[in-house]
Protein backbone atom coordinates (compact mmCIF):
# COMPACT_ATOMS: atom_id res chain seq x y z
CA UNK A 1 0.00 0.00 0.00
CA UNK A 2 1.82 3.43 -0.97
CA UNK A 3 -0.57 6.37 -0.06
CA UNK A 4 1.78 8.71 -1.47
CA UNK A 5 1.81 7.81 -5.23
CA UNK A 6 0.96 10.98 -7.51
CA UNK A 7 -2.91 10.16 -8.87
CA UNK A 8 -2.46 10.86 -12.59
CA UNK A 9 -5.54 9.63 -14.06
CA UNK A 10 -8.42 10.03 -11.88
CA UNK A 11 -11.89 9.17 -12.61
CA UNK A 12 -15.06 10.39 -10.48
CA UNK A 13 -18.90 9.56 -11.11
CA UNK A 14 -18.63 10.14 -14.82
CA UNK A 15 -21.57 9.55 -17.38
CA UNK A 16 -21.40 9.44 -21.02
CA UNK A 17 -25.33 9.80 -22.40
CA UNK A 18 -25.61 9.75 -26.31
CA UNK A 19 -28.71 10.70 -27.80
CA UNK A 20 -29.02 8.00 -31.25
CA UNK A 21 -31.55 8.26 -34.11
CA UNK A 22 -33.96 10.44 -34.50
CA UNK A 23 -36.05 10.25 -31.47
CA UNK A 24 -32.91 11.29 -29.80
CA UNK A 25 -33.41 7.47 -27.73
CA UNK A 26 -30.74 7.55 -24.54
CA UNK A 27 -28.11 5.03 -24.80
CA UNK A 28 -26.09 5.35 -21.39
CA UNK A 29 -22.23 4.26 -22.65
CA UNK A 30 -20.54 5.16 -19.39
CA UNK A 31 -22.87 5.16 -15.93
CA UNK A 32 -21.34 7.08 -13.11
CA UNK A 33 -17.15 5.40 -13.39
CA UNK A 34 -14.93 5.96 -10.48
CA UNK A 35 -11.43 4.98 -10.82
CA UNK A 36 -7.61 6.07 -10.59
CA UNK A 37 -4.48 5.28 -11.93
CA UNK A 38 -1.66 5.84 -9.99
CA UNK A 39 1.79 6.83 -11.03
CA UNK A 40 4.23 4.03 -12.56
CA UNK A 41 1.71 1.49 -12.58
CA UNK A 42 0.42 -0.49 -15.64
CA UNK A 43 -3.54 -0.36 -15.64
CA UNK A 44 -5.51 -2.31 -17.68
CA UNK A 45 -8.68 -1.31 -18.61
CA UNK A 46 -10.70 -4.52 -19.36
CA UNK A 47 -14.67 -5.13 -20.84
CA UNK A 48 -16.63 -6.77 -23.63
CA UNK A 49 -17.40 -5.16 -26.59
CA UNK A 50 -19.60 -1.98 -26.01
CA UNK A 51 -18.80 -1.98 -22.59
CA UNK A 52 -17.31 1.56 -22.77
CA UNK A 53 -14.21 1.63 -22.85
CA UNK A 54 -13.49 3.67 -25.62
CA UNK A 55 -16.24 6.31 -24.50
CA UNK A 56 -14.20 6.33 -21.38
CA UNK A 57 -10.64 7.41 -23.07
CA UNK A 58 -12.42 9.59 -25.30
CA UNK A 59 -13.57 11.34 -22.22
CA UNK A 60 -10.47 11.46 -20.98
CA UNK A 61 -8.33 12.91 -24.30
CA UNK A 62 -10.86 15.84 -24.31
CA UNK A 63 -12.66 14.42 -27.87
CA UNK A 64 -16.38 14.43 -26.25
CA UNK A 65 -17.41 15.74 -22.90
CA UNK A 66 -18.93 13.93 -20.10
CA UNK A 67 -22.47 13.74 -19.53
CA UNK A 68 -21.62 14.26 -15.73
CA UNK A 69 -19.34 13.66 -13.48
CA UNK A 70 -15.54 14.41 -14.08
CA UNK A 71 -11.91 13.72 -14.26
CA UNK A 72 -8.36 14.68 -14.56
CA UNK A 73 -5.13 14.00 -15.55
CA UNK A 74 -2.43 15.01 -13.62
CA UNK A 75 -4.47 16.60 -11.27
CA UNK A 76 -5.32 18.98 -14.02
CA UNK A 77 -8.99 19.03 -15.64
CA UNK A 78 -9.75 17.80 -18.96
CA UNK A 79 -8.21 19.83 -21.86
CA UNK A 80 -5.38 21.33 -19.87
CA UNK A 81 -2.72 22.22 -22.88
CA UNK A 82 0.36 21.16 -20.25
CA UNK A 83 -1.52 17.76 -18.88
CA UNK A 84 -1.84 16.74 -22.45
CA UNK A 85 1.79 17.90 -23.55
CA UNK A 86 2.94 14.84 -21.12
CA UNK A 87 0.04 12.44 -22.42
CA UNK A 88 0.89 10.09 -25.65
CA UNK A 89 -2.55 8.58 -26.94
CA UNK A 90 -3.58 5.74 -29.36
CA UNK A 91 -6.83 5.90 -30.33
CA UNK A 92 -8.53 2.62 -31.17
CA UNK A 93 -8.05 1.51 -34.90
CA UNK A 94 -6.01 4.51 -35.50
CA UNK A 95 -6.63 6.80 -38.49
CA UNK A 96 -4.20 9.00 -39.80
CA UNK A 97 -3.49 11.34 -42.73
CA UNK A 98 -2.90 8.50 -45.46
CA UNK A 99 -1.08 10.15 -47.67
CA UNK A 100 2.10 11.14 -45.22
CA UNK A 101 4.84 9.00 -45.13
CA UNK A 102 5.50 7.31 -41.74
CA UNK A 103 8.64 10.00 -41.31
CA UNK A 104 6.16 12.54 -42.09
CA UNK A 105 3.45 11.89 -40.19
CA UNK A 106 5.69 11.88 -37.27
CA UNK A 107 7.49 14.88 -38.49
CA UNK A 108 4.00 16.43 -37.95
CA UNK A 109 2.80 15.12 -34.57
CA UNK A 110 6.60 15.77 -33.32
CA UNK A 111 5.56 19.79 -34.65
CA UNK A 112 1.95 19.90 -32.45
CA UNK A 113 4.52 19.01 -29.61
CA UNK A 114 6.69 22.03 -30.21
CA UNK A 115 9.56 19.64 -31.36
CA UNK A 116 12.08 20.75 -34.21
CA UNK A 117 14.99 19.91 -36.06
CA UNK A 118 17.33 16.95 -35.03
CA UNK A 119 16.36 16.21 -31.73
CA UNK A 120 12.84 15.58 -33.51
CA UNK A 121 14.61 13.65 -36.74
CA UNK A 122 16.45 11.27 -34.21
CA UNK A 123 13.42 11.07 -32.02
CA UNK A 124 11.39 9.48 -35.16
CA UNK A 125 14.48 7.13 -36.53
CA UNK A 126 14.43 5.95 -32.82
CA UNK A 127 10.70 5.50 -32.73
CA UNK A 128 10.88 3.39 -35.75
CA UNK A 129 13.45 1.21 -35.05
CA UNK A 130 11.41 0.50 -31.86
CA UNK A 131 7.95 -0.60 -33.45
CA UNK A 132 10.31 -1.99 -36.61
CA UNK A 133 8.74 0.53 -38.73
CA UNK A 134 12.30 1.26 -40.60
CA UNK A 135 12.12 -0.86 -43.43
CA UNK A 136 8.47 1.42 -44.23
CA UNK A 137 9.64 5.10 -42.93
CA UNK A 138 9.37 6.38 -46.52
CA UNK A 139 6.17 4.41 -47.29
CA UNK A 140 2.90 6.20 -47.21
CA UNK A 141 0.62 5.02 -44.68
CA UNK A 142 -2.00 4.02 -47.58
CA UNK A 143 -0.06 1.48 -48.62
CA UNK A 144 0.23 0.09 -44.92
CA UNK A 145 -1.56 -3.03 -43.75
CA UNK A 146 -3.76 -2.82 -40.31
CA UNK A 147 -0.78 -3.57 -38.01
CA UNK A 148 2.05 -1.48 -39.45
CA UNK A 149 -0.68 1.20 -38.58
CA UNK A 150 -1.05 0.26 -35.36
CA UNK A 151 2.69 -0.11 -35.03
CA UNK A 152 3.09 3.74 -36.29
CA UNK A 153 0.08 4.72 -34.06
CA UNK A 154 2.40 3.17 -31.18
CA UNK A 155 5.04 5.36 -32.36
CA UNK A 156 3.05 8.64 -32.71
CA UNK A 157 2.01 8.00 -29.25
CA UNK A 158 5.71 8.49 -27.94
CA UNK A 159 6.92 11.36 -29.96
CA UNK A 160 6.63 13.40 -26.77
CA UNK A 161 8.33 10.63 -24.68
CA UNK A 162 4.91 11.09 -22.51
CA UNK A 163 4.81 10.35 -19.18
CA UNK A 164 1.21 8.87 -19.17
CA UNK A 165 0.59 6.53 -22.48
CA UNK A 166 -3.34 5.80 -23.14
CA UNK A 167 -3.59 2.78 -25.29
CA UNK A 168 -7.09 2.00 -26.85
CA UNK A 169 -6.28 -1.76 -27.43
CA UNK A 170 -2.57 -1.61 -28.23
CA UNK A 171 -2.06 -5.22 -29.31
CA UNK A 172 -5.59 -5.23 -32.19
CA UNK A 173 -4.20 -6.08 -35.28
CA UNK A 174 -1.02 -7.32 -34.07
CA UNK A 175 0.58 -11.10 -34.73
CA UNK A 176 1.73 -13.00 -31.96
CA UNK A 177 4.75 -10.86 -32.44
CA UNK A 178 3.90 -7.39 -32.65
CA UNK A 179 1.69 -8.61 -29.45
CA UNK A 180 4.70 -9.52 -27.64
CA UNK A 181 6.66 -6.54 -28.60
CA UNK A 182 3.89 -4.14 -27.40
CA UNK A 183 3.87 -6.15 -24.27
CA UNK A 184 7.85 -5.96 -24.12
CA UNK A 185 7.51 -1.88 -24.94
CA UNK A 186 4.81 -1.43 -22.04
CA UNK A 187 6.66 -3.24 -19.60
CA UNK A 188 9.64 -0.74 -20.85
CA UNK A 189 8.03 2.16 -20.14
CA UNK A 190 7.05 1.32 -16.97
CA UNK A 191 10.49 0.59 -16.13
CA UNK A 192 11.61 3.94 -17.36
CA UNK A 193 9.12 5.40 -14.64
CA UNK A 194 5.96 6.09 -17.00
CA UNK A 195 2.23 5.34 -16.67
CA UNK A 196 0.36 3.31 -18.72
CA UNK A 197 -3.19 2.92 -19.11
CA UNK A 198 -4.48 0.19 -21.93
CA UNK A 199 -8.01 -1.44 -23.15
CA UNK A 200 -7.88 -5.11 -24.32
CA UNK A 201 -10.18 -8.09 -24.63
CA UNK A 202 -7.37 -10.33 -24.24
CA UNK A 203 -7.53 -10.55 -20.89
CA UNK A 204 -4.26 -13.03 -20.82
CA UNK A 205 -1.82 -10.13 -22.13
CA UNK A 206 -3.40 -8.15 -19.34
CA UNK A 207 -3.03 -10.46 -16.80
CA UNK A 208 0.72 -11.01 -17.71
CA UNK A 209 0.96 -6.98 -17.88
CA UNK A 210 -1.06 -5.11 -15.70
CA UNK A 211 -0.60 -4.23 -11.86
CA UNK A 212 -3.89 -3.28 -11.59
CA UNK A 213 -7.07 -3.71 -13.66
CA UNK A 214 -10.70 -2.59 -14.03
CA UNK A 215 -13.16 -4.43 -15.57
CA UNK A 216 -16.32 -2.42 -17.12
CA UNK A 217 -19.55 -4.08 -18.39
CA UNK A 218 -22.46 -1.97 -19.91
CA UNK A 219 -20.73 1.52 -18.27
CA UNK A 220 -20.33 0.11 -14.56
CA UNK A 221 -17.43 -0.85 -12.39
CA UNK A 222 -17.95 -4.70 -12.14
CA UNK A 223 -14.26 -5.87 -10.70
CA UNK A 224 -11.38 -3.31 -9.93
CA UNK A 225 -7.90 -3.89 -8.52
CA UNK A 226 -4.97 -6.02 -8.46
CA UNK A 227 -4.85 -8.55 -10.52
CA UNK A 228 -3.60 -10.93 -8.51
CA UNK A 229 -6.11 -10.37 -5.58
CA UNK A 230 -8.96 -9.80 -7.97
CA UNK A 231 -8.75 -13.40 -8.99
CA UNK A 232 -8.60 -14.76 -5.60
CA UNK A 233 -11.21 -12.84 -4.01
CA UNK A 234 -13.62 -12.78 -7.51
CA UNK A 235 -12.77 -16.83 -8.27
CA UNK A 236 -13.25 -19.70 -6.25
CA UNK A 237 -9.89 -22.44 -6.88
CA UNK A 238 -11.50 -25.30 -8.02
CA UNK A 239 -9.55 -28.46 -7.49
CA UNK A 240 -9.22 -31.36 -9.35
CA UNK A 241 -9.11 -34.62 -7.94
CA UNK A 242 -9.55 -38.37 -8.85
CA UNK A 243 -9.58 -40.69 -6.13
CA UNK A 244 -9.54 -44.63 -7.00
CA UNK A 245 -11.58 -47.67 -4.86
CA UNK A 246 -13.57 -44.82 -3.29
CA UNK A 247 -16.79 -47.01 -1.86
CA UNK A 248 -20.38 -45.24 -2.55
CA UNK A 249 -20.69 -44.33 1.10
CA UNK A 250 -17.28 -42.58 0.46
CA UNK A 251 -18.85 -41.08 -2.52
CA UNK A 252 -21.51 -39.72 -0.77
CA UNK A 253 -19.66 -38.12 2.12
CA UNK A 254 -17.34 -36.29 -0.34
CA UNK A 255 -20.14 -35.20 -1.78
CA UNK A 256 -21.36 -32.03 0.43
CA UNK A 257 -17.65 -30.84 -0.88
CA UNK A 258 -17.82 -30.96 -4.71
CA UNK A 259 -19.32 -29.32 -7.39
CA UNK A 260 -19.45 -32.41 -9.34
CA UNK A 261 -18.40 -36.31 -9.16
CA UNK A 262 -17.94 -38.41 -12.18
CA UNK A 263 -17.28 -42.31 -11.88
CA UNK A 264 -15.46 -44.14 -14.39
CA UNK A 265 -15.74 -47.44 -13.11
CA UNK A 266 -13.13 -47.97 -9.90
CA UNK A 267 -12.20 -44.34 -10.49
CA UNK A 268 -13.75 -41.18 -9.04
CA UNK A 269 -13.08 -37.62 -10.83
CA UNK A 270 -14.36 -34.82 -7.90
CA UNK A 271 -14.02 -31.43 -8.87
CA UNK A 272 -14.13 -29.43 -5.31
CA UNK A 273 -15.28 -25.92 -5.15
CA UNK A 274 -12.92 -24.37 -3.22
CA UNK A 275 -9.23 -24.87 -1.91
CA UNK A 276 -10.74 -24.69 1.46
CA UNK A 277 -12.56 -27.56 0.58
CA UNK A 278 -9.33 -30.57 0.32
CA UNK A 279 -8.46 -30.77 3.67
CA UNK A 280 -12.11 -32.27 4.75
CA UNK A 281 -12.14 -34.51 1.29
CA UNK A 282 -8.51 -35.95 2.33
CA UNK A 283 -9.77 -36.88 5.47
CA UNK A 284 -13.04 -38.70 3.71
CA UNK A 285 -10.34 -40.78 1.49
CA UNK A 286 -8.20 -41.52 4.40
CA UNK A 287 -11.27 -42.68 6.49
CA UNK A 288 -13.02 -44.58 3.33
CA UNK A 289 -9.33 -46.09 2.86
CA UNK A 290 -9.40 -45.08 -1.01
CA UNK A 291 -6.13 -44.37 -3.00
CA UNK A 292 -5.46 -40.64 -3.84
CA UNK A 293 -4.55 -40.53 -7.44
CA UNK A 294 -4.43 -36.92 -8.13
CA UNK A 295 -4.98 -33.37 -6.85
CA UNK A 296 -4.82 -30.34 -9.07
CA UNK A 297 -5.47 -27.10 -8.39
CA UNK A 298 -7.31 -25.61 -11.24
CA UNK A 299 -5.84 -22.00 -12.13
CA UNK A 300 -8.15 -19.38 -12.22
CA UNK A 301 -7.26 -16.57 -14.34
CA UNK A 302 -8.77 -13.04 -15.03
CA UNK A 303 -11.14 -14.65 -17.79
CA UNK A 304 -13.08 -16.89 -15.06
CA UNK A 305 -13.61 -13.69 -13.16
CA UNK A 306 -14.90 -12.00 -16.49
CA UNK A 307 -16.99 -14.71 -17.47
CA UNK A 308 -18.67 -14.92 -13.65
CA UNK A 309 -19.33 -11.09 -14.25
CA UNK A 310 -20.72 -11.46 -17.64
CA UNK A 311 -22.98 -14.03 -16.51
CA UNK A 312 -24.45 -11.30 -14.40
CA UNK A 313 -22.70 -11.21 -11.00
CA UNK A 314 -23.61 -7.57 -10.62
CA UNK A 315 -21.84 -6.19 -7.12
CA UNK A 316 -18.40 -5.03 -6.99
CA UNK A 317 -15.50 -6.66 -6.48
CA UNK A 318 -13.22 -4.07 -4.58
CA UNK A 319 -9.72 -5.17 -3.69
CA UNK A 320 -7.92 -1.97 -2.03
CA UNK A 321 -4.58 -0.32 -3.34
CA UNK B 1 4.19 27.17 -34.65
CA UNK B 2 1.36 24.40 -34.14
CA UNK B 3 -0.92 26.46 -36.29
CA UNK B 4 1.78 26.80 -38.82
CA UNK B 5 1.93 22.84 -39.20
CA UNK B 6 -1.67 22.19 -39.40
CA UNK B 7 -2.09 24.57 -42.01
CA UNK B 8 1.41 23.13 -44.20
CA UNK B 9 -0.39 19.75 -44.01
CA UNK B 10 -3.71 21.15 -44.63
CA UNK B 11 -2.06 22.98 -47.99
CA UNK B 12 -0.56 19.27 -48.85
CA UNK B 13 -3.50 17.86 -48.26
CA UNK B 14 -5.60 19.87 -50.81
CA UNK B 15 -2.74 19.64 -52.84
CA UNK B 16 -3.99 15.82 -53.39
CA UNK B 17 -7.84 17.07 -54.17
CA UNK B 18 -8.68 16.32 -57.66
CA UNK B 19 -11.60 18.42 -57.32
CA UNK B 20 -8.69 21.43 -57.26
CA UNK B 21 -6.91 20.51 -60.15
CA UNK B 22 -10.02 20.09 -62.30
CA UNK B 23 -11.16 23.71 -61.16
CA UNK B 24 -7.99 24.95 -61.95
CA UNK B 25 -7.70 23.75 -65.37
CA UNK B 26 -11.25 24.75 -66.66
CA UNK B 27 -10.12 27.99 -65.47
CA UNK B 28 -7.21 28.15 -66.76
CA UNK B 29 -9.43 27.07 -70.23
CA UNK B 30 -11.57 29.71 -69.67
CA UNK B 31 -9.30 32.23 -69.29
CA UNK B 32 -7.07 30.79 -72.32
CA UNK B 33 -10.23 30.92 -74.42
CA UNK B 34 -9.85 34.74 -74.52
CA UNK B 35 -6.94 34.10 -77.01
CA UNK B 36 -9.41 32.83 -79.62
CA UNK B 37 -11.39 35.72 -79.74
CA UNK B 38 -12.10 37.62 -82.79
CA UNK B 39 -10.84 41.62 -82.34
CA UNK B 40 -13.78 43.43 -81.61
CA UNK B 41 -13.03 47.20 -81.71
CA UNK B 42 -10.39 47.69 -79.52
CA UNK B 43 -11.93 49.08 -76.07
CA UNK B 44 -14.48 46.26 -75.91
CA UNK B 45 -11.84 43.58 -76.61
CA UNK B 46 -9.45 44.52 -73.65
CA UNK B 47 -12.66 45.13 -71.40
CA UNK B 48 -13.91 41.46 -72.77
CA UNK B 49 -10.67 39.61 -72.18
CA UNK B 50 -10.36 41.31 -68.61
CA UNK B 51 -14.51 40.04 -67.34
CA UNK B 52 -13.69 36.76 -68.65
CA UNK B 53 -10.64 36.15 -66.69
CA UNK B 54 -11.75 37.84 -63.46
CA UNK B 55 -14.99 36.18 -64.11
CA UNK B 56 -13.28 32.80 -64.08
CA UNK B 57 -10.43 33.59 -61.17
CA UNK B 58 -13.39 34.44 -59.24
CA UNK B 59 -16.28 31.82 -59.92
CA UNK B 60 -13.16 29.17 -59.98
CA UNK B 61 -11.55 30.40 -56.61
CA UNK B 62 -15.09 30.77 -55.10
CA UNK B 63 -15.60 27.26 -56.11
CA UNK B 64 -12.76 25.76 -54.29
CA UNK B 65 -13.26 27.82 -51.93
CA UNK B 66 -16.90 26.59 -50.85
CA UNK B 67 -16.29 22.88 -52.02
CA UNK B 68 -13.09 22.40 -50.09
CA UNK B 69 -13.43 24.59 -47.11
CA UNK B 70 -16.65 22.69 -45.97
CA UNK B 71 -15.00 19.17 -46.29
CA UNK B 72 -11.83 20.83 -44.31
CA UNK B 73 -13.21 19.86 -40.77
CA UNK B 74 -16.01 17.50 -41.08
CA UNK B 75 -13.84 15.16 -43.11
CA UNK B 76 -11.76 15.44 -40.02
CA UNK B 77 -14.13 14.10 -37.61
CA UNK B 78 -15.77 11.78 -40.62
CA UNK B 79 -12.43 10.20 -41.18
CA UNK B 80 -10.91 10.33 -37.05
CA UNK B 81 -8.03 12.22 -38.02
CA UNK B 82 -8.76 14.76 -35.60
CA UNK B 83 -8.45 12.17 -32.74
CA UNK B 84 -5.21 12.35 -32.52
CA UNK B 85 -4.54 16.52 -33.43
CA UNK B 86 -7.19 17.07 -30.61
CA UNK B 87 -5.31 14.99 -27.80
CA UNK B 88 -2.08 16.59 -28.46
CA UNK B 89 -1.71 20.10 -26.95
CA UNK B 90 -3.26 21.74 -29.60
CA UNK B 91 -6.72 24.04 -28.79
CA UNK B 92 -9.58 23.13 -30.71
CA UNK B 93 -9.41 26.85 -31.96
CA UNK B 94 -5.84 26.24 -32.38
CA UNK B 95 -6.99 23.12 -35.13
CA UNK B 96 -9.78 25.96 -36.64
CA UNK B 97 -7.12 28.24 -37.50
CA UNK B 98 -4.55 26.14 -39.02
CA UNK B 99 -6.91 24.50 -41.17
CA UNK B 100 -8.38 27.77 -42.35
CA UNK B 101 -5.15 29.21 -43.33
CA UNK B 102 -3.86 25.80 -45.11
CA UNK B 103 -6.80 26.65 -47.66
CA UNK B 104 -6.50 30.26 -47.81
CA UNK B 105 -2.28 29.83 -49.00
CA UNK B 106 -3.61 27.22 -51.56
CA UNK B 107 -6.18 30.15 -52.87
CA UNK B 108 -3.46 31.98 -52.62
CA UNK B 109 -1.60 30.09 -54.77
CA UNK B 110 -4.30 28.88 -56.55
CA UNK B 111 -4.91 32.49 -57.66
CA UNK B 112 -1.65 33.70 -58.30
CA UNK B 113 -1.24 30.57 -61.06
CA UNK B 114 -4.53 31.54 -62.71
CA UNK B 115 -3.33 35.20 -62.24
CA UNK B 116 -0.23 33.99 -64.32
CA UNK B 117 -2.22 32.41 -67.16
CA UNK B 118 -4.16 35.67 -67.25
CA UNK B 119 -1.51 37.90 -67.28
CA UNK B 120 -0.31 35.77 -70.39
CA UNK B 121 -3.12 36.16 -72.42
CA UNK B 122 -3.15 40.02 -71.96
CA UNK B 123 0.09 40.31 -72.91
CA UNK B 124 -0.22 37.91 -75.98
CA UNK B 125 -3.46 39.85 -76.67
CA UNK B 126 -1.38 43.12 -76.29
CA UNK B 127 -3.26 44.42 -73.41
CA UNK B 128 -2.21 47.07 -71.58
CA UNK B 129 -1.77 45.89 -67.94
CA UNK B 130 -2.40 48.71 -65.37
CA UNK B 131 -2.00 48.79 -61.11
CA UNK B 132 -5.53 47.98 -60.58
CA UNK B 133 -5.55 44.72 -62.03
CA UNK B 134 -3.13 43.52 -59.20
CA UNK B 135 -5.24 45.38 -56.31
CA UNK B 136 -8.46 43.75 -57.83
CA UNK B 137 -6.87 40.30 -57.71
CA UNK B 138 -5.84 41.21 -54.09
CA UNK B 139 -9.29 42.04 -52.98
CA UNK B 140 -10.19 38.51 -55.17
CA UNK B 141 -8.38 36.55 -52.60
CA UNK B 142 -9.74 38.71 -49.35
CA UNK B 143 -12.82 37.53 -50.99
CA UNK B 144 -12.30 33.70 -50.92
CA UNK B 145 -11.16 34.19 -47.09
CA UNK B 146 -14.33 35.23 -46.12
CA UNK B 147 -16.19 32.58 -48.19
CA UNK B 148 -13.69 29.83 -46.43
CA UNK B 149 -14.66 31.28 -42.99
CA UNK B 150 -18.42 31.07 -43.97
CA UNK B 151 -17.81 27.53 -45.15
CA UNK B 152 -15.89 26.69 -42.07
CA UNK B 153 -18.28 28.10 -39.77
CA UNK B 154 -21.46 26.20 -41.01
CA UNK B 155 -19.42 22.72 -41.55
CA UNK B 156 -18.78 23.21 -37.79
CA UNK B 157 -22.41 22.24 -37.12
CA UNK B 158 -24.35 21.45 -40.42
CA UNK B 159 -23.86 18.48 -42.74
CA UNK B 160 -21.78 19.15 -46.34
CA UNK B 161 -25.17 19.09 -48.25
CA UNK B 162 -26.43 22.04 -46.08
CA UNK B 163 -22.63 23.32 -45.54
CA UNK B 164 -22.45 23.97 -49.24
CA UNK B 165 -26.29 25.08 -50.07
CA UNK B 166 -25.67 28.00 -47.35
CA UNK B 167 -22.29 28.86 -48.74
CA UNK B 168 -23.51 29.12 -51.61
CA UNK B 169 -26.85 31.16 -50.68
CA UNK B 170 -25.06 33.85 -48.65
CA UNK B 171 -22.15 34.31 -51.33
CA UNK B 172 -24.99 35.04 -53.65
CA UNK B 173 -27.15 37.34 -51.45
CA UNK B 174 -23.20 38.71 -50.12
CA UNK B 175 -23.30 40.04 -53.51
CA UNK B 176 -26.40 41.66 -53.45
CA UNK B 177 -26.23 43.36 -50.21
CA UNK B 178 -26.18 46.86 -51.56
CA UNK B 179 -29.57 45.95 -52.97
CA UNK B 180 -31.32 44.44 -49.91
CA UNK B 181 -30.34 48.19 -48.46
CA UNK B 182 -31.94 49.89 -51.87
CA UNK B 183 -34.82 47.49 -51.41
CA UNK B 184 -34.95 48.23 -48.01
CA UNK B 185 -35.94 52.34 -48.14
CA UNK B 186 -38.64 51.46 -50.41
CA UNK B 187 -40.20 48.74 -48.34
CA UNK B 188 -40.26 51.01 -44.81
CA UNK B 189 -41.26 49.76 -41.73
CA UNK B 190 -40.71 46.29 -40.40
CA UNK B 191 -38.68 45.37 -43.96
CA UNK B 192 -36.63 48.13 -43.83
CA UNK B 193 -35.40 46.96 -40.32
CA UNK B 194 -34.70 43.33 -41.35
CA UNK B 195 -32.97 44.24 -44.79
CA UNK B 196 -31.10 46.88 -43.15
CA UNK B 197 -30.00 44.30 -40.51
CA UNK B 198 -29.14 41.81 -43.54
CA UNK B 199 -27.15 44.40 -45.10
CA UNK B 200 -24.99 45.36 -41.91
CA UNK B 201 -24.67 41.56 -40.72
CA UNK B 202 -23.82 39.96 -43.89
CA UNK B 203 -20.60 40.07 -45.75
CA UNK B 204 -20.89 42.42 -48.26
CA UNK B 205 -18.88 41.18 -50.72
CA UNK B 206 -19.60 43.51 -53.49
CA UNK B 207 -16.97 45.59 -51.72
CA UNK B 208 -14.31 42.81 -52.79
CA UNK B 209 -15.22 43.19 -56.64
CA UNK B 210 -12.62 45.66 -58.36
CA UNK B 211 -13.66 44.35 -61.99
CA UNK B 212 -15.62 47.45 -63.24
CA UNK B 213 -12.07 49.46 -62.05
CA UNK B 214 -10.02 47.04 -64.06
CA UNK B 215 -11.84 47.22 -66.93
CA UNK B 216 -12.17 50.71 -66.70
CA UNK B 217 -8.94 51.54 -65.80
CA UNK B 218 -9.75 53.70 -62.22
CA UNK B 219 -6.98 53.59 -59.87
CA UNK B 220 -8.49 52.79 -55.91
CA UNK B 221 -6.75 54.55 -53.90
CA UNK B 222 -4.54 52.70 -51.33
CA UNK B 223 -6.41 53.86 -48.28
CA UNK B 224 -9.69 52.07 -49.61
CA UNK B 225 -8.05 49.47 -50.47
CA UNK B 226 -6.78 49.09 -46.92
CA UNK B 227 -9.99 49.86 -45.78
CA UNK B 228 -11.66 47.08 -47.63
CA UNK B 229 -8.93 44.95 -47.03
CA UNK B 230 -9.15 45.17 -43.10
CA UNK B 231 -12.67 44.73 -43.17
CA UNK B 232 -12.10 41.06 -45.12
CA UNK B 233 -10.17 40.58 -42.46
CA UNK B 234 -12.29 41.37 -39.37
CA UNK B 235 -15.02 40.06 -41.06
CA UNK B 236 -13.19 36.45 -41.28
CA UNK B 237 -12.19 36.71 -38.08
CA UNK B 238 -15.57 37.75 -36.39
CA UNK B 239 -16.96 34.03 -38.53
CA UNK B 240 -13.81 32.55 -37.63
CA UNK B 241 -14.66 33.18 -33.56
CA UNK B 242 -18.06 32.11 -33.97
CA UNK B 243 -16.84 28.89 -35.58
CA UNK B 244 -14.22 28.35 -32.85
CA UNK B 245 -17.23 28.77 -29.86
CA UNK B 246 -19.33 26.42 -31.94
CA UNK B 247 -16.61 23.72 -32.58
CA UNK B 248 -15.17 24.01 -28.53
CA UNK B 249 -18.12 22.57 -27.23
CA UNK B 250 -18.77 19.62 -30.22
CA UNK B 251 -18.59 16.02 -29.59
CA UNK B 252 -15.90 14.13 -31.97
CA UNK B 253 -18.32 10.84 -32.09
N1 LIG C 1 -20.91 7.94 -31.17
C1 LIG C 1 -21.78 7.16 -30.53
N2 LIG C 1 -23.09 7.38 -30.64
C2 LIG C 1 -23.97 6.62 -29.98
N3 LIG C 1 -23.63 5.59 -29.20
C3 LIG C 1 -22.34 5.30 -29.06
C4 LIG C 1 -21.35 6.07 -29.71
N4 LIG C 1 -20.13 5.57 -29.38
C5 LIG C 1 -20.38 4.52 -28.57
N5 LIG C 1 -21.70 4.36 -28.37
C6 LIG C 1 -22.33 3.34 -27.52
O1 LIG C 1 -21.69 3.35 -26.27
C7 LIG C 1 -21.45 2.05 -25.80
C8 LIG C 1 -19.99 1.87 -25.47
O2 LIG C 1 -19.21 1.93 -26.65
P1 LIG C 1 -17.64 1.92 -26.61
O3 LIG C 1 -17.15 2.15 -28.00
O4 LIG C 1 -17.16 2.85 -25.57
O5 LIG C 1 -17.33 0.43 -26.17
P2 LIG C 1 -15.93 -0.33 -26.02
O6 LIG C 1 -15.87 -0.81 -24.62
O7 LIG C 1 -14.81 0.51 -26.49
O8 LIG C 1 -16.15 -1.57 -26.99
P3 LIG C 1 -15.10 -2.35 -27.93
O9 LIG C 1 -14.42 -3.30 -27.04
O10 LIG C 1 -15.99 -3.04 -28.91
O11 LIG C 1 -14.19 -1.36 -28.53
C9 LIG C 1 -21.99 1.12 -26.88
O12 LIG C 1 -23.26 0.68 -26.47
C10 LIG C 1 -22.12 1.95 -28.10
O13 LIG C 1 -23.22 1.56 -28.86
MG1 LIG D 1 -13.44 0.31 -27.91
Amino acid sequence: MNMTREQIVSIAHLSKVFRVGFWGKRVTAVDDLSLEVQQGEIYGFLGPNGAGKTTTIKMLMGLIYPSSGAASLFGRPIGDQAAKAKVGFLPESPYFYDYLTSREFLRFYGHLFGLLGSTLEKRIDELLELVGMTHARDLQLRKFSKGMLQRVGIAQAMINDPELVILDEPMSGLDPIGRKEVRDLILRLKESGKTVMFSSHILHDAELLCDRVAMIMKGKLVACGHVSELIDHGTTQEVEMVVDRLSPEGVEALRPFTLKTMLHGERVVATLASQRHVDDALEVIRSHQAKLVSLLPHKASLEDLFIRKARGVQQVTEVPV
Amino acid sequence: MKVISIALNTFRENLRDKLLYNLLIFALLMIGSSLILMRLTLGEFHRLILDIGLGSINFFGVLIAIFVGIGLVSKEIEKKTIYTIVSKPVARFQFLLGKYLGLSLTLLINTAIMAVGLLAVLYVQEVPIHAVLFKALGLIVVEFMVITAVALLFSTFSSATFSAIFTLALYVIGHLTPDLKAFGEKMGGLGKTILEGMYYVLPNLDRFNLKGHVTHQLDVPAGELLVIGLYGIAYSAFLLTVASVIFQRRDFR
